[in-house]
């Protein structure tokens, strides 16, 4: 894209491409294609068995089509399946070593690497397309034992507890897009928490989607071994662009006795124009397994961008006494569509599980909450409360919830409250009579929906994505 | 400061305001009476810009006409109400509404937007004034507040804001004896020469605390009479049966 269409385009924010010469597969779904990306990955064979294993169990999958925002078809052999920024083929050592363009795209995006280091304490292994280029605190994790790497170096170095815990909690051929994922993921991070162990620093990663007509297939993993802790942070924007892109992205959580994740999810991708015209499809397989006594997986996401967001990050109870969260915003405007949710599958004892949602749409655009909580007949004494929040702007907009409830035993309980308003043109005067303009209303209101689930995420998140909030409603009443 | 002529106002094809004239001064109180249904709250709303209304007649507000303004310039230029029913904003933390409104204004007024720690010097001093616990400040906008603290909030707002001209709608109803004396000494504490009000209310017994220089009588959406503070007592004790 040219400086000129830029300049044209200065509603998303974040609308820019940086020209950086890529290296890529073959264009294509195929054999081909997985023995490229495994190669230029220098991938052990067990690696390229388990792609190729997931390309064979694709084939026979079908492309589901339950879900209620439609899209046309994707065509699979039109895509590229890797793409990698030259310079980062050579891997550098420290940040100076790194193309400037790409440094320059940090910085318009608010993540200058240098000034994070010292500032915020926030290790930060940024995904540039495909290819992490910078990891940075890895001394001080390495000293606790905490391993954050990207997966491909987690696959070289850490093979084993890729081999035992990669596929363990989204199984090969689970369905069509995690199997897709399987067959064809890039890159992603790898976090492993050893024993006792409670990581100093909020880990975080940024994603982009660069290259034009490169489908984005991030793969993550993250294991809590007993009584540890760590707390993730992903965040995403993506630079302008017409065509439709797929983002199918697959995150894996294990947390072992008495662990705790806390995964936390800004997402921004890039929506497509107030007419409708582009976007992120956003449709990414996320799931935790508590697998220990007493562990805990909270997820909490903020879903904004992308045209189309289809996801239930989804939590399996499966030791004693574990506990799941969800806590979502979802927030749609003009033609977006989100359908989203979660998934709570108890099936210890005495688990619990806790859903909050929050969806907002404006414009044409439609938002739907999908969930199915499930206590199977061995998890007694288990409890599920689930409320779900709409907020309507305007009259052309939809919300809707569907929730699955399957209650296996007479011991425990499910609660569910759902709530849909519209934005309540009192509330708006008042704010107007207390001399804040239209925006500065939306916001505040709509801030204090979100409230419940904002105040899950960490502080430098927090404030980011309460503008975020404002910025995605900007211009939806008045 | 404040000029009204001939106003007229309907919304949803009920005709409310049939005509109204009233002109108030700075350093005036202005208060005014009427049954129910009169058009006491519908002359605040459009005084301080509610979309809805179709309005003929005149508004000028030191010397503008108020129709060119939108509802938050009006408020930035000092236009105050204080809600008859404020509204609850569930999620919002008080302080941080009381900021954002008063930075809003400030910004708007030019002056330099302040920040935080000032912010909450500023309003622990305003609220102790008020006698109201600063615990009220980090709850949830007027979320379960009672009646009577949402309209020591108003008050508050009021003397936040420092507006020129403060319109008052039913601040005291509601109100047990003590409020009533803290909220009508709040507002006596920020009358000035330049300061204007207008307060609505159907009790005399505030009227007792901060003395109007004029009462009217709003029946059916006109001003009907008016008098000086005494005429206030005297409805007090007839009621408005013979007036209207
Ligand atoms: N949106 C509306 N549609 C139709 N009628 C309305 C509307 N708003 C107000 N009214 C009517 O206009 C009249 C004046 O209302 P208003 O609230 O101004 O009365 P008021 O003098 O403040 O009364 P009170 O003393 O009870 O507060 C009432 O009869 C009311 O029902
Ligand atoms: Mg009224």
């Amino acid at each position: 894209m040219k400086t000129e269409d830029l300049k044209n385009n200065k509603e998303y924010k974040y609308g820019f491409t940086t020209d950086v010469e890529n290296i890529r597969s073959p264009k294509g779904l195929s054999e081909e294609t997985i023995r490229f990306i495994s190669n230029i990955k220098k991938e052990p064979k067990w690696m390229l068995d388990w792609r190729l294993k997931a390309y064979n169990r694709l084939k026979v999958l079908k492309e589901p089509d339950w879900q209620k925002p439609k899209y046309p078809k994707i065509d699979y052999q039109d895509l590229y399946y890797y793409s990698a920024p030259k310079s980062a083929s050579d891997k550098p050592k420290s940040l100076d070593e790194i193309d400037p363009k790409i440094l320059e795209t940090y910085k318009k995006l608010g993540i200058p690497l240098v000034e994070q280091k010292r500032l915020n304490g926030i290790a930060v292994d940024a995904v540039f397309d495909s290819v992490s280029v910078a990891t940075t605190f890895k001394d001080e994790l390495t000293k606790k034992g905490i391993i954050f790497c990207s997966i491909s170096e987690a696959i070289q170095k850490h093979p084993d507890l890729v081999k035992k815990y990669l596929g363990s909690v989204i199984p090969i051929s689970d369905h069509y897009f995690a199997t897709l994922n399987s067959a064809v993921f890039t890159d992603g991070s790898f976090v492993y928490i050893p024993p006792n162990t409670k990581c100093p620093m909020e880990l975080s990663t940024y994603f982009r989607i660069n290259a034009s007509e490169t489908g984005q297939f991030e793969r993550t993993l993250i294991i809590a071994d007993k009584g540890s802790y760590v707390s993730y942070l992903e965040g995403c924007t993506a630079p302008m662009r017409d065509e439709n892109q797929l983002h199918a992205a697959n995150v894996e959580l294990v947390a072992l006795d008495d662990a705790e994740i806390k995964y936390s999810t800004v997402q921004n991708w890039y929506p497509g124009d107030e007419k409708g015209v582009g976007g992120i499809y956003n449709f990414v397989t996320k799931r935790g397994a508590c697998r220990g006594k007493n562990s805990k997986i909270s997820w909490t996401q903020v879903e904004t961008g992308s045209a189309i967001t289809w996801k239930y990050p989804s939590c399996i109870l499966q030791g004693d006494n574990s506990v799941g969260e969800f806590y979502s915003i979802a927030i749609t405007n003009n033609f977006q569509k989100a359908d989203t949710g979660t998934k709570m599958i108890h099936l210890g004892k005495n688990t619990k599980s806790k859903i909050i949602s929050k969806g907002i749409s404006a414009g044409n655009a439609d938002n739907m909450y999908r969930g199915l909580v499930e206590i199977k007949n061995k998890a007694i004494n288990s409890r599920n409360y689930t409320q779900c929040d709409s907020l309507l702007m305007g009259n052309k907009c939809g919300a809707h919830t569907t929730p699955y409830i399957k209650n296996n035993n007479a011991t425990s309980t499910i609660e569910h409250e759902a709530t849909t308003t519209k934005i309540n043109e009192e509330q708006l005067y008042y704010c107007n009579q207390r001399g804040l303009d239209q925006e500065e209303a939306v916001s505040l209101i709509v801030n204090g929906f979100c409230k419940e689930v904002l105040q899950q995420l960490p502080m430098e998140f927090a404030v980011e994505a309460q503008k975020l909030v404002a910025i995605s409603l900007e211009g939806s009443v008045g | 400061m404040l000029n009204i002529k001939n106003l007229q106002a309907t919304i949803d094809n009920k005709h409310i305001l049939r005509g109204l004239n009233l002109n108030i001064k700075p350093g005036e109180v202005h208060a005014i009476m009427g049954p129910n249904g009169s058009g006491k709250s519908t002359l605040a709303n459009v005084l301080s810009g509610k979309n809805g209304y179709d309005i003929k007649g005149e508004i000028k507000y030191n010397g503008v006409s108020l129709s060119k303004l939108s509802t938050e310039e009006r408020a930035q230029k000092g236009i105050f109400l204080a809600f008859q029913y404020p509204l609850e904003i569930p999620g919002v933390n008080t302080n941080t509404f009381l900021k954002t409104s008063l930075n809003s204004v400030r910004k708007a007024q030019g002056e330099k937007e302040l920040d935080t720690l000032t912010f909450l010097k500023l309003i622990k001093e305003k609220a102790s004034e008020l006698g109201i616990d600063e615990k009220f400040l980090s709850r949830q906008l007027n979320v379960g507040f009672s009646g009577g603290e949402k309209k020591k909030n108003e008050i508050l707002q009021m003397k936040l804001l420092q507006p020129k001209l403060s319109i008052l709608d039913e601040t005291d109803s509601g109100l047990d004896i003590d409020a009533l004396r803290i909220v009508a000494d709040g507002v006596n504490s920020y009358k000035s020469k330049e300061n204007a009000f207008l307060i609505i209310t159907h009790y005399q017994r505030l009227l007792d605390y901060i003395k109007p220089d004029y009462v009217h009588v709003l029946s059916n959406g006109r001003i009907i009479k008016t008098g000086d503070a005494d005429l206030g007592v005297q409805l007090e004790k007839t009621g408005y049966s013979n007036i209207v």
